[in-house]
């Protein structure tokens, strides 16, 4: 074995250094997987780890180098994939016992984008069993730890992501948000993540949990990392209907410019219930962007509350018809009975977690005759009126500013078993989910025990660019705020 | 935006056990009795606590059923390569001659 | 004539049909596995068709092309659509929903006009996919009552279908017999399904209720599982009987839906209403809305072909004969029409073509036209006759076409004269004096015996026109 390389920082420059020959991709996955090793027992961000196939994918990046031949944007840049994206071979489990075992005939679109770009796979992520949950307490085999407290959670459902990203187990991870699943855990891991609009990235592989919301997005340590990492995933699937036909600007190049004349958006009637510690970064950070020439201007998103309501109506009622199609007759696992619909029955009620069987009762109840009226139709009404409010909120302002999480990363077990105080984990980030308008968590110091607090950054359908820049700026100031409390020293 | 509030909260919502029973059985999941009841009373606090819409004039709101307006994407009837078939057999529960196998259909709602 | 009775008293019949087609696409309505009949199980599969997790749905522009073309030519609105999901378990449902159109389908507010001049309107032609199909092992015939297990076929999971929905407009099993194979030959014509009943590209089912005229309609029931045209009709019927024989007992009918027996004739309970699923219809997220521009309907409404109707016409305009006439109906059916009029256009005589074509060809001819032209000619001069002329196109059909003249030639026909004729006339009334008594005492009947003993006596040869002229004319005279 060759002597590991230097510690490349940023999937960058990992990326130009094996393409120029400087690094090997062999020894950046053995970091990595060295990595894994020590800390994977304790944090459990992995329900399958890649060890075999990495180093495979490492040697023949390496090979290619060698031949002179380009390996592409990605080369050596290790990923995490949450375990809801499909790999063709490879156990592909959503953290279900349903689907335990399941190795995919296909894959999604984002990986073979990533595989073509010379990503480097080490690892299928754990997640909220379906992506459905704040925490990844969820999950069918066992909760992941988070890197930064191991008593208290990643947040979720993309939880395994978002500690593979911080425990250095992956260059960089990926993850699906429907109503937070990036931005929260990316907050409560001290991680960048992002949701890009609705459209942004193929969805084609991404097994569904409500399809009018779902979108991938990165996790990275950096800014620029997730706009590379965007740059590479984002644009047209001919295989996902819903996929926007239009290629995106680069974002690595639209993050270089500052924020001076930006309108930052105060949203005065924000629900409250974010901790003291989350409001105050919250406070840095308008003081930091306005000190680095950005306006600060209030503006009012009065339906932003009702955003809680209409996605537990929504994103259930289509988890409802998504999830119909476990029903043990083509793939997963399958209870025998006496007939197909005994068979159905008890083998939805042994494949699915608490959780899971909470939210199909819900939508499936919102959708029911008698009552697609009074709730998913109704939710659906609510829905409008937010993104109408968040329309003309982005007529006064180019972006908003709101805390990701309303806390720091809390302790295994502390939202009880009440539904609902989970649920409020997400309140601030499930509106621009039902608005199909992009967000993205950035690490910005940190809260109560030392832990790290993140700030949301949301801006308007497609204004990715302008999103970059604020989070670039804020990810500078927190950068120089950290070197000052370490003395100067980084 | 106080216009928009028209009136006040309903009351609690009540789910019938009868209600729950037939909402398990549109989704095909075996829950216990007991376990019913509990599922039905966080069903009924969640939906207490989405009523807060309920507060809302939405009569001229046109519900949003797509979070990018797209339309017309069509595909090229043209034929691509099929997943192979033994593959995808070996990975049912149950499969018999070239062919996904299941329980007696009888019960099953068409 | 009608094939059925009718209902006793002043039942009236009503009835609805909702006719679900199979389009003719190269792939299947969502994905890129073909669209094919009768290949081995499972082998037309990919992610979408089996419903995997993440596949996602990608809508077929030929299906759509197919689909509009049946708005255009059953009279339609063609409009702007969305997709719904319709949610149910069934085994051969991969999904667990069927992607269908809900309260906003493509084509809304057509007809269709019956060859008997009734005008059936069509509510609406929607898109949809179809499902797998199911064998159910250990029952009796296949059924699945009594079964032990079930094999699920997924090739035909996913197909596209348009699903044509008639106003009740119909009120005779007769009419609704026309419905479905006028429907079908419109579907035929315009390339958009092979419309095969037989292996189900082409399914009917009936909704059916009886009231006496001037009273609310009755209770409905769809009747399911009718797999040809003959029992479309018996299936009406029966149905309509037992529903009469109900309510003249004192009872009620219920909303049913009920499977057709083909074998015992009758109609069976499949599932009462009561119990019907609650299908949580709602959008489907995966897909975008449909809107057909402008120019693409005028486009699908200026290539339509000419359909079934007007061409019978045609053909009648060309043959003299009714529009509705046998001859007619079968030969535009098997879309043999083209063929009789290039016969004409060749020289040939048409009404004579058109039989010939019905009689002599039962798919596509192979014969050029010409070459029948000539016979036809050959035929109507009295150059040979009509039994001679069936020979000779019976050799033309063999050989694949030739010179009609060189085989009459070959094979001696020649029409003998009119005084050949006049003797064998006398010789045939000598020999059955009974017959021409009763002949000319207005027994049709016995024209009969006495053309046939001169066909006898001059081996075929004598020309039958010819030969009935001369009996008419002789009993005329005689009279
Ligand atoms: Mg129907
Ligand atoms: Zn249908």
């Amino acid at each position: 074995m060759s002597t590991p390389s230097a510690p490349a920082t940023t999937a960058a420059a990992i990326a130009a250094g094996v393409r120029d020959g400087s690094l090997k991709a062999a020894d950046i996955v053995e970091q990595h997987l060295a990595a894994i090793a020590t800390r994977e027992p304790e944090i459990h961000a992995f329900n399958l780890v890649l060890a075999d196939e990495a180093r495979a994918a490492a040697a023949q990046i390496d090979q290619r180098v060698a031949a002179g031949e380009d390996p592409g944007p990605l080369a050596g840049v290790t990923v995490a994939l949450k375990d809801n994206m499909c790999t063709r071979g490879i156990p592909t489990t959503c953290s279900s016992k349903i689907l335990e075992g399941w190795r995919p005939p296909y894959d999604a679109t984002v990986v073979s984008t990533l595989r073509d770009a010379g990503a480097i796979v080490v690892g299928k992520t754990n997640l909220d069993e379906f992506a459905m949950g704040s925490s990844t307490e969820n999950s069918a085999f066992g909760p992941t730890r988070n890197p930064h407290d191991t008593s208290r959670v990643p947040g979720g459902s993309s939880g395994g992501s978002a500690a593979s990203v911080a425990a250095g187990f992956s260059q960089v991870s990926f993850g699906s948000d429907t109503g937070g699943s990036i931005r929260q855990p990316a907050a409560l891991c001290g991680v960048v993540g992002v949701k890009p609009t609705y459209g942004y990235v193929s969805r084609y592989g991404l097994i569904a949990f409500a399809s009018s919301l779902d979108q991938i997005g990165p996790f990275t340590n950096s800014v620029e990392d997730a706009a590379l990492m965007l740059d590479v995933i984002g644009g047209h699937d001919p295989l996902d209907s819903t996929s926007i036909p239009q290629a995106h600007p680069s974002l690595r190049d639209a993050m270089q410019q500052d924020v001076a004349g930006l309108r930052i958006g105060r949203i005065t009637d924000l629900p409250e219930g974010a901790d003291p510690d989350v409001v105050e970064r919250l406070e840095v950070a308008f003081d930091t962007l306005r000190a680095a020439g950005a306006k600060i201007v209030d503006v009012q998103v009065p339906a932003f509350t009702f955003g809680l309501t209409a996605y537990y109506l929504i994103a259930p009622a289509e988890a409802s018809s998504n999830l119909a199609r476990y029903d043990g007759v083509r793939y997963g696992m399958r209870v025998e009975a006496a007939d197909t619909n005994a068979m159905y029955g008890a083998t939805r009620a042994a494949g699915f977690g608490d959780e899971v069987k909470r939210r199909i009762m819900l939508g499936t109840y919102a959708l029911s005759a008698g009552y697609y009226d009074a709730y998913y139709g109704k939710a659906l009404k609510v829905r409008r009126l937010i993104s109408d409010d968040f329309d003309r909120a982005y007529q006064h302002a180019d972006v908003l500013l709101t805390p990701t999480s309303p806390s720091v990363a809390f302790q295994f077990g502390a939202k009880g078993d009440n539904p609902l105080a989970m649920y409020l984990c997400d309140t601030y980030t499930i509106p621009s989910n039902l608005s199909g308008q992009p967000g993205m968590s950035v690490p910005f110091g940190t809260g109560a025990h030392g832990l790290p607090v993140g700030v949301q950054v949301l801006a308007g359908t497609l204004q990715e660019p302008t999103m970059f820049r604020v989070a670039a700026a804020l990810e500078a100031a927190a950068t120089k705020e950290r070197g000052l409390q370490n003395g100067g020293v980084r | 935006m106080p216009d928009r509030i028209v009136k006040d909260k309903s009351g609690p919502v009540r789910i019938t056990p009868e209600a729950a029973a037939k909402v398990a059985h549109l989704a095909r999941l075996d829950i216990a009795p007991d376990e019913l009841v509990r599922m039905t009373a966080q069903l009924e606090g969640m939906l207490e606590h989405f009523a807060d819409i309920d507060a809302l004039d939405l009569s001229a709101v046109e519900p949003m059923t797509q979070a990018f307006p797209l339309v017309n994407v069509l595909r090229a009837d043209v034929v691509q390569p099929c997943l192979d078939r033994d593959e995808v057999l070996a990975a049912a529960p149950a499969a018999e001659d070239g062919r996904f196998r299941v329980p007696p259909m009888i019960g099953s709602g068409a | 004539m009608s094939q059925y009775d009718g209902l006793p008293g002043d039942w009236q019949l009503v009835v609805g049909l909702e006719v679900h087609v199979e389009l003719a696409t190269a792939t299947k309505l969502f994905s890129a596995s073909p669209n094919r009949f009768g290949d081995e199980p499972n082998t037309n599969i990919d992610p979408v068709t089996l419903g995997l997790p993440g596949a996602l749905p990608v809508l077929n522009e030929q299906a759509v092309e197919l689909a509009m073309r049946i708005g255009a030519a059953l009279n339609c609105t063609i409009q702007a659509c969305t997709f719904h999901r319709k949610n149910y378990f069934y085994p051969d449902m991969p999904k667990a929903y069927q992607i269908s159109q809900y309260d906003q389908p493509l084509n809304v507010d057509g007809y269709l006009d019956l060859p008997n001049g009734v005008r059936v309107g069509i509510e609406r032609a929607h898109m949809e996919e179809d499902a797998g199909k199911s064998t159910h092992v250990g029952g009796s015939g296949g059924r699945v009552h009594g079964a032990t297990y079930s094999l699920i076929d997924l090739n035909r999971a996913g197909v596209p279908l348009v699903e044509i929905v008639s106003r009740p407009d119909i009120h005779s099993a007769d009419d609704a017999r026309a419905y479905v194979n006028e429907l079908r030959g419109i579907l035929v014509a315009i390339d958009a399904s092979d419309a095969k009943m037989e292996e189900g590209s082409m399914r009917v089912d009936a909704n059916v209720s009886v009231h006496k005229p001037g009273t609310p309609l009755g209770t409905r029931c769809e009747i399911k599982n009718v797999n040809s045209v003959r029992s479309i009709g018996r299936a009406i019927e029966y149905e309509a009987r037992r529903q009469i024989d109900l309510i003249e007992g004192g009872d009620v009918v219920r909303q049913q839906t009920r499977h057709w027996d083909e074998g015992d004739g009758r109609t069976h309970t499949l599932r009462s209403k009561e119990d019907a699923d609650d299908y949580r219809y709602f959008l489907e997220p995966d897909l975008v809305p449909l809107a057909p521009s402008a120019e693409w309907i005028a486009k699908v409404k200026a290539a339509l072909p000419m359909l079934p109707a007007a061409r019978r016409a045609r053909l009648a305009d060309a043959t003299g004969q009714a529009a509705n006439s046998e001859a007619v109906t079968i030969v535009v059916d098997r879309g043999q029409d083209d063929y009789v009029l290039a016969i004409a256009a060749a020289g040939g005589d048409a009404a004579r073509g058109l039989v010939y074509v019905k009689e002599a060809f039962a798919d596509s001819p192979k014969v050029a036209a010409a070459d029948v032209a000539v016979l036809t000619q050959m035929e109507v001069s009295g150059a040979i006759t009509a039994t001679q002329a069936k020979t000779v196109l019976a050799e033309l059909v063999a050989k694949g076409g030739g010179d009609a003249a060189a085989i009459a030639a070959a094979h001696g026909f020649e029409a003998i004269d009119t005084s050949a004729v006049e003797a064998f006339v006398d010789e045939a009334i000598a020999t059955d004096p009974d017959a021409w008594q009763k002949f000319c005492s207005g027994d049709a009947k016995a024209m009969g015996a006495l053309v046939g003993l001169v066909m006898k006596a001059s081996k075929g040869k004598a020309d039958g026109k010819a030969v009935s002229a001369s009996l008419q004319q002789r009993r005329s005279d005689h009279g």
